[in-house]
């Protein structure tokens, strides 16, 4: 019985702190957050109703929405071709694809946006270097709009759409793909009919994981949007701090943190947690 | 044994993703040689000068050693509640591990935005009885991101719990030990590798933590990333690209050196 009751004393003692300083410095700020959604700048349900009848806050949510697809579809399908070749190369393919999905990994948003600014502003590469061809006279509009947007935001979310993709081609059994090559399969029917089907929980979680990440991006829509292109997240930075709104601003927040809830669920739910490490 | 290779429509399209993943690493450096004070490709003569003014303006040297403060405070914080939670949870197993585990990982999937909206209320309160911690002090900068870096590392830590032989320290409970031999002299001792990699990698989140860091600092805590974002929000400062040049070789060659020495341990 002493040991059984030390044994709670111990697990509570070490475990308090982090608990009480999440509490302290997250849970209940948050729920400071959810009250501001209900009391600024008047009490009541005003801000949710602002929500659901201001133009400017639904063009934002269908942008968001629309961005998030697009970057979804392009960066699982972009992973999923890179992962091929890292998880099922030879050895130095296989290097080189580790190489060149970790490099970027680890390279702060900051950077990455700015090297997208390099290469696609005005007077960047792409830009200098079309018209030192001849092949264009006015710089394109690579940039400060929706298509940066969307580059840039695939290039940050390709690597975390890799690690689920890779986890569930580790798994596949090669004995099956060489049974179906072996039955005269043609590569291409192989990679559509077998390879693709057996990875299919991976595909979902990499691709809800890239949604719920593109939902709350902030930086690089920001830099490569230019202020033109506006997402949720920025949107709750500029109802904060430039037109001081901030029940809105929670407001929005406590509905994005809402439909990611769902999201998550369903991720849940489709796939078991330990499939996506 | 025969494994099933890519053929070669994967290679190529695997290396048009490759190449797209790399291009705007390298677009970074011919910017940062140019001799213009603006945004553009050198033509012709290359100059150091944005390399030079980062070693010269001041601004980036202060911003630079403040990253690193509070990189290094807030990953010490981080990592000591992290690697307690988490020998709480191994050593004992409580009920409700579950939920308990699944409430310290929020910070990490709720949207960064909603965390920054947060911490931004938490520090604004906390400025009304405090000058030194709150709203733009690099305490509360620091605090802020312990709480962004701690689901990280507790995952790291109690990942390196779950590959400990329980036997162990089974064998050290019936020899007498208390819970602090247990944990200081059986279990931290094996998974010390797992708690270096759980101190550095906060230490690098915080090291480029952006999204919260704006909501919570103005003028005073200027950190790296912070000062980073100024420069390319009004008009694009070329010391960024130096900067960023110095960053992703740093990159590349502790992802090489580490790449080196997983492969001479497996080759052992």
């Amino acid at each position: 019985m002493r040991a059984y009751l030390s044994d709670r004393m111990g697990a509570a003692l070490l475990m308090a702190p982090l608990l009480l300083f999440l509490v302290l410095a997250y849970a209940w700020p948050f729920l400071g957050v959810v009250k501001w959604s209900f009391t600024l700048p008047t009490p009541g349900l005003g801000q949710y109703n602002a929500l659901l009848t201001d133009q400017l806050v639904q063009s934002v949510f269908i942008r968001t929405l629309r961005i998030a697809a697009i970057v979804t579809i392009v960066s699982v399908a972009a992973a999923y071709a890179i992962t091929v070749v890292w998880v099922r190369g030879t050895p130095v393919q296989r290097v080189v694809a580790e190489f060149c999905i970790l490099v970027p990994f680890w390279i702060s948003v900051l950077t990455r946006a700015f090297g997208w600014v390099a290469l696609l502003s005005n007077r960047g590469l792409i830009n200098t270097w079309l018209q030192a061809v001849g092949f264009i006279s006015e710089p394109l509009a690579l940039v400060r709009n929706e298509f940066g947007v969307i580059v840039g935001m695939t290039h940050f979310l390709i690597p975390f759409a890799v690690f689920p993709l890779a986890s569930s081609m580790r798994s596949l059994d090669d004995r099956v793909l060489l049974a179906a090559r072996g039955l005269g399969s043609s590569r291409m029917r192989t990679f559509w009919s077998v390879f693709v089907p057996m990875t299919r929980s991976g595909i979902i979680g990499s691709a809800l994981i890239v949604f719920v990440f593109s939902l709350g991006f902030f930086v690089t829509p920001a830099i490569l949007g230019g202020g033109r292109s506006v997402m949720i997240a920025e949107l709750i930075y500029l109802r904060i701090f430039q037109s001081p709104d901030w029940g809105l601003g929670a407001a929005i927040s406590v509905v994005l943190v809402l439909f990611v809830g769902a999201l998550m669920a369903l991720l849940f739910r489709y796939v078991r947690p330990k499939q996506l490490v | 044994m025969p494994t099933y290779r890519p053929g070669p429509v994967s290679l190529v399209l695997a290396a048009l993703v490759a190449l797209f993943l790399l291009l705007p690493l390298l677009a970074v450096i011919p910017v940062s040689l140019t001799p213009s004070r603006m945004l553009a490709m050198p033509s012709g003569e290359l100059s150091l000068r944005h390399y030079r003014a980062l070693i010269e303006d001041p601004r980036w040297i202060n911003s630079i050693l403040l990253s690193i403060r509070i990189g290094v405070v807030s990953s010490a914080f981080s990592t000591v509640l992290a690697l307690c939670f988490s020998l709480g949870v191994w050593m004992f197993q409580p009920r409700f591990t579950a939920a308990l585990v699944g409430f310290v990982l929020l910070p990490m999937v709720v949207p960064p935005v909603v965390s920054a909206i947060t911490l931004y209320f938490l520090l604004t309160s906390i400025s009304g009885f405090s000058s030194f911690f709150g709203y733009d002090t690099w305490l509360g900068v620091a605090m802020a991101h312990a709480v962004m870096t701690v689901p990280f590392a507790t995952v790291l830590i109690l990942v390196s719990l779950s590959q400990l032989d329980r036997r162990i320290d089974l064998a050290a409970r019936g020899l007498g030990a208390t819970v602090w031999e247990r944990a200081t002299r059986i279990i931290m001792p094996n998974i010390k590798f797992g708690i270096v990699t759980a101190a550095l990698l906060s230490f690098v989140l915080s090291w480029e933590e952006i999204g919260v860091t704006l909501f919570i600092t103005s003028v005073n805590a200027i950190t790296l990333p912070r000062l980073m974002w100024m420069g390319l929000r009004d008009n694009i400062d070329p010391a960024i690209a130096a900067l960023s040049v110095i960053l992703i070789v740093i990159t590349v060659l502790v992802l090489v050196a580490r790449g080196v020495v997983v492969r001479l341990r497996a080759a052992q």
